[in-house]
């Protein structure tokens, strides 16, 4: 078959035109604005003064960086494994039923990841409320002290993480249901007929089976918390932000709050950095372990 | 297989069942507990034991919620700028991609490599440049202001080309032979033949539109301009510290995307796995 070629790149151009323009005026032109304004002394809004690599070597002696960066970090190992491990439980549960109850029992337990963020801290802030939370009444029947959890910097992050993974656990079972599927019955026939324990047959054949969807799990996590920002936002409300300051929340702060745009910018591409090496690391990663197979 | 290995099987594995059970059931109590409270009377709600049903039922608080508030107002930006997000995001993504898989054009691969550099850049890191951009078009507290920098989406773009790639030649090389025009194959063939997909990932992408919060928040400091994600947790005066007022404010944020999850179930899982870059 003849192509015209003229015209088809003609019809090419007009598709992708609205694509492209969107891209590059909020994509593009901003992230290279963001490496210019990194090395400025600038305000939030107006033009700066060049100013090195200044930005950048206050970062290191910076007090609330050092927090943030540690929070972040922290918040990470909160989430990410346990998280996996988690919605991969659940999953193992769900995958067992059928009919009416999965699809009942898979919707409980999607429901909160449809949810908005704030609609979730106005739950969990309920539910812990320092005097009228259930979860209070719930430690005075057991005879424990009442926790004023989002007011204390020990409880803080561990709470957020818990709330976090109690909201996002929906996205990962989804994968981990679709990896269970893909699994072929007649294996676990076989290892039925064998005898084999419960345990040996998870060891052996679900988890190995299963370990590329865990991979993609805990890559999609570990990018999701890093750039944590919302329910850390909303539960310090009233409470010790300056505690509580995780990456994202420092770029608003250093920019919304004390208005300084290129301190705020060379907080966003540390951040940057950090997100595009993890990325480049599990892309090696998940080719090198393709390759072995 | 024994008898007595089949019974003990269905012995555990019964017990398995009710433990999952009775562990989805706790899992969604929180958003059970929140409803409840949100339909008690104030006084109920502070109660210093815990009640599973209200002793009165009452609406006043969403009564409130619908007229003493501007939720009203929020819940009208919130469905305009989910709405505008989803049909900009999926028109323009299924273009592109239509595009990437069907046509041969100079500068196939850079408009490939934008994508997949928008994957690895967190929109979280541009809200400074963002926000410096939309003071620049004069337009922060404003609807196309909230919607903008909302349209990255380079993974539905994938999908697309992964949908389309998958439509067989035949249906192309027949219509070309009809002497039917670019602009009918993509049409009457390829978005016809593709509108499961096409449904699935807007019911995901207005759910992500109208969840989003840190974009939002940023880009409008007018109450009026808010959306109802923002509205209900920052303008602090609008309910006091009234725990049921705050809470039915809450119920009718979330209640649009519950109940889009509960009718289009299905379609929601399938197009969240597509996002992962899983078949479904």
């Amino acid at each position: 078959m003849l192509r015209n070629a003229k015209r088809e790149t003609l019809i090419a151009y007009i598709l992708i035109a609205p694509f492209v323009a969107i891209y590059g005026l909020i994509f593009v032109y901003p992230t290279i604005d963001l490496f210019f304004l990194s090395f400025q002394d600038a305000p939030l809004i107006g033009p700066g003064e060049f100013a090195g690599t200044e930005n950048y070597e206050r970062l290191p002696r910076d007090r609330r960086f050092g927090t943030a960066f540690w929070n972040t970090a922290y918040f990470v190992a909160l989430t990410v494994i346990p998280g996996t491990l988690v919605a991969l439980a659940i999953s193992m549960g769900v995958t067992r039923l059928s009919g009416r109850v999965q699809a009942l029992v898979l919707s409980l337990f999607f429901l909160p990841y449809i949810l908005p963020v704030s609609v979730v801290f106005r739950l969990w802030d309920w539910t812990l409320n320092f005097q009228f939370g259930i979860a209070m009444h719930l430690l005075d029947i057991f005879g424990l002290d009442r926790i004023p959890i989002f007011k204390t910097t020990t409880w803080f992050m561990p709470a957020v993480a818990f709330v976090t993974i109690w909201w996002t656990c929906g996205f990962s079972i989804l994968l981990f249901l679709a990896g269970l599927r893909a699994i072929p019955k007649e294996i676990y026939e076989a290892a039925a007929l064998d005898n084999t324990s419960r345990w040996r047959m998870f060891r052996h054949v679900t988890w190995p089976l299963l370990w590329p969807v865990t991979g993609l799990v805990l890559t999609i996590q570990l990018i999701l918390q890093l750039k944590i920002f919302d329910q850390v936002y909303l539960f310090s409300q009233g409470g010790r932000p300056n505690d509580n300051l995780v990456m994202v929340y420092y770029i608003f702060q250093r920019a919304f709050v004390n208005n300084q745009g290129g301190r705020a910018a060379a907080i966003a591409v540390v951040l940057f950095i950090m997100v595009i090496i993890i990325s480049v690391l599990n892309f090696q990663l998940m080719r090198f372990s393709e390759r072995r197979k | 297989m024994t008898p007595t290995t089949i019974k003990r099987i269905n012995w555990v594995g019964g017990i398995f069942t009710v433990f999952t059970v009775i562990c989805a059931i706790l899992w969604a109590f929180p958003i059970y507990w929140g409803i409840i409270s949100s339909i008690k009377p104030e006084d109920e709600v502070i109660r210093p034991y815990i009640e599973l049903w209200p002793e009165t039922l009452t609406f006043e608080h969403y009564w409130f919620a619908l007229t003493e508030t501007q939720i009203g107002t929020w819940y009208i930006n919130s469905i305009v700028t989910a709405v505008g997000v989803t049909v900009l995001t999926v028109s323009t993504s299924l273009f592109a991609g239509y595009a990437i898989s069907q046509l041969r054009f100079p500068g196939r691969t850079a408009l490939w490599w934008l994508i997949l550099a928008s994957f690895m850049v967190p929109t979280q890191v541009l809200i400074v440049n963002h926000f410096v951009l939309m003071a620049d078009l004069k337009m922060l507290n404003s609807w196309a202001g909230i919607i903008l920098p909302q349209l990255i989406h380079p993974v539905i773009i994938i999908v697309y080309k992964q949908f389309f790639d998958q439509v067989p030649k035949d249906f192309r090389e027949a219509a070309a032979m009809d002497n039917a025009s670019e602009w009918d194959i993509l049409f009457k063939i390829y978005i016809p033949m593709n509108w499961g997909v096409t449904t699935a990932l807007s019911i995901v992408i207005f759910i992500w539109a109208w969840n989003a919060f840190l974009w939002p928040f940023l880009a409008v400091t007018k109450t009026e301009m808010m959306t109802i994600t923002v509205g209900i947790t920052q303008v602090f005066d609008a309910f006091g510290v009234y725990y049921a007022r705050q809470l039915s404010a809450a119920v009718l944020a979330g209640f649009p995307v519950a109940l889009a999850y509960l009718l289009f179930q299905r379609r929601v899982t399938q197009a969240i796995t597509l996002s992962a870059g899983i078949k479904g």
